[in-house]
């Protein structure tokens, strides 16, 4: 009984704790293989192709719009950065747009892991009727894109007089049946049903065994779920620029109205974009290890 | 199982007839927010779009419908623009599928030998996947701007005249693609990579001891154990590229994808006719078409991969 207490060992930790002359031979394919000079050259093409986008954004966004007319082009980022900045605050409210979708991504992200990881316990965990039913119908929504709703949800909103106000575009995104499979992966992976059981023997009610044990363990798969979902609510495009507007925008609504041929200041439009996009990028810069590792965490999974 | 026997004489707090029905109704409680939500914002609209699509609904007055039964889809056939997005989905889908996939799996390929800054090569990969499609369509339109876009700079300086990507059909729809290649291909390449890494050494060790080459082995044993992968991946592109909106919406900002329309997708065709004609019964029944479309090449990619496989095992 007392070495089912020991936490259990999870899946995603192991790769770094493995003996490096043990990991060569577990992994696949080329790990064994060193990279030639022409994969690094390769894979630094690749990189710099990925990377330079924002670079030029950084440099457009910097200069004014007679020296991105100019032939040949500049490359090098300029003076006028701030100024832009404070143009685009001014013409599409950037500013309200990022505290909007702070709110927005925050609130979902929140809601979502703990919709998620309450359902995915239920599905890995414990026995009810109808269980096998409603996890087929989660996993079989899954790959159709909400996109094809939005007309009906469009109708939903207006009917409840929800058009331009911010929970038109939360409630909406708390819905994540990837989510709910995520979590029931994670859970069925690295909670042994021992502990459990365990826990039951011990007197433990199941709302107790969900907040003891449960979340403690499903911490770091919460994580990277968090992380995917904020970055997917920050970035959502289609719903929001139909339920809201320029009065109540989202960063996603603001690019919109830039790129709507309004503005044609395109250092200025640059300069919103840059905006828009930094605290994504910020996200990715402090956590984009672990992104990685989520993603190709949930590809073997999925 | 002896230990639910042993269980069984320990006295729980409450009585165990109270405590078995409530055991047998709690898990409920737990998928209740969730089935909530989704019932109310995922599952309702997705099957009342059917319903609304054999209606006349208007924007301005969502709660009026009236009755047209397969009106709306007569005029959708009936209408040039459909077709035309139709054809564009496919074309634009086709440009910016198969080539992300194929240069998504070279990469893989490279990202899985033993590498300096591996994490580093990675992450930077995938900062595309982490740039909204609004602000990635904003630069790249700027970029392949006619008059001073740098791409047109570029294939100036290798004696490329400048190509209209606005105007032209194939340039716009080039254009549009690069874009969505340009977000997704680190993306699958990582998927790819994980995909390769569960493919068990041993195989490698036996193609190695068969005397089969780097490039056998990569056709023989890293593709047939990637397929799983590879359906999957191609299924999320198809679904993707089926559904496709704000690169053409925002390339250059006009809801019918180009003065022709030589670049507007169903996704913007279904924009436009809803919020930008008002059409909300119209735009559900291009909505309902994209959904039966998505089906079919879903349907079309399992029955290839599975008679694929079934030919493979026959050998």
């Amino acid at each position: 009984m007392t070495a089912l207490a020991a936490p259990p060992t999870k899946q995603p930790a192991t790769e770094k704790a493995q003996v490096p002359g043990r990991r060569r031979r577990k992994s696949g394919a080329g790990r064994t293989m060193k990279g030639g000079k022409l994969a690094y050259a390769i894979l630094i093409a690749a990189v710099l192709v990925s990377a330079f986008p924002f670079y030029w954004t950084i440099v457009a966004a910097s200069r004014s719009n007679a020296d991105l007319a100019k032939v040949p082009p500049t490359l090098l980022p300029g003076p006028n950065l701030i100024r832009n900045f404070e143009a685009v605050m001014e013409e599409a409210d950037i500013g309200k747009a990022l505290v909007n979708s702070f709110i927005v991504s925050g609130s979902i992200t929140v809601g979502t892991v703990l919709c998620c990881t309450l359902a995915g316990f239920a599905f890995a965990k414990l026995r009810f009727r109808g269980r096998g039913a409603l996890l087929a119908i989660t996993v079989g929504t899954m790959m159709i894109p909400p996109q094809l709703g939005v007309i009906p949800l469009f109708m939903l909103i207006a009917e409840l007089q929800w058009v331009n106000q911010l929970q038109a575009v939360i409630l909406p995104g708390l819905v994540s049946a990837f989510g709910v499979f995520f979590m029931r992966q994670y859970l069925v992976q690295s909670l042994p049903d021992e502990l459990i059981e365990a826990a039951r023997v011990d007197g433990a009610s199941t709302a107790r065994i969900f907040w003891s044990i449960v979340v403690p363990i499903a911490r770091p798969g919460m994580a990277v779920l968090g992380m995917l979902t904020f970055m997917a609510a920050w970035n959502d495009f289609f719903w929001p620029i139909v339920a809201l507007s320029s009065q109540e925008p989202t960063v996603q609504v603001a690019l919109r109205q830039l790129g709507g041929g309004y503005v044609h200041d395109q250092s200025v439009i640059m300069a919103g974009t840059l905006l828009g996009t930094l605290p994504v990028l910020l996200v990715f810069g402090l956590l984009g290890r672990q992104i990685v590792g989520g993603i190709m965490q949930g590809a073997v999974k999925g | 199982m002896t230990l639910t026997a042993s269980a069984k004489p320990v006295s729980p707090p409450r009585p165990p007839a109270v405590r078995r029905a409530w055991r047998k109704v709690s898990p409920y409680a737990y998928i209740a927010p969730f089935f909530t939500l989704f019932a109310a914002f995922g599952l309702f609209p997705l099957i009342y779009t059917a319903f609304v699509s054999l209606y006349r609904v208007e924007l301005q007055t969502p709660g009026d419908m009236e009755w047209r039964g397969l009106g709306n889809y007569t005029a959708l056939f009936g209408d040039e623009f459909f077709w035309t997005a139709l054809r564009n989905t496919f074309t634009i889908g086709v440009i910016s599928t198969v080539p992300q996939l194929v240069m998504a799996l070279g990469l893989a390929h490279l990202l899985n030998y033993r590498l300096r800054g591996r994490t580093f090569l990675r992450t930077a990969m995938l900062l595309p996947y982490a740039t909204s499609v609004a602000a990635a369509t904003l630069v790249f339109a700027q970029l392949f701007g006619r008059d001073f876009g740098l791409i047109n700079y570029v294939l100036g300086l290798v004696g490329f005249g400048p190509v209209d990507w606005q105007t032209g059909t194939v340039a716009s729809q080039i254009a549009v693609s690069t874009i969505v290649i340009w977000r997704w291909t680190g993306y699958n390449a990582l998927i790819y990579l994980a995909g390769m890494q569960s493919i068990p050494s041993e195989l490698y060790e036996a193609a190695e001891v068969d005397g089969a080459s780097r490039w056998r082995q990569f056709f023989h044993v890293t593709l047939p154990g990637l397929r799983p992968t590879i359906l999957f991946t191609v299924v999320v592109s198809t679904i993707g590229a089926t559904q496709l909106f704000g690169e053409p919406l925002l390339f250059e900002g006009s809801i019918s994808g180009g003065i022709s329309h030589q670049y507007q997708t169903l996704g913007l065709y279904m924009y436009e006719q809803g919020w930008g004609f008002f059409h909300l019964g119209r735009a559900a029944a291009i909505a309902w078409v994209m959904f039966l479309l998505i089906l079919v090449l879903v349907g079309a990619n399992a029955l290839i991969a599975r008679r694929r496989s079934r030919k493979e095992a026959g050998r």
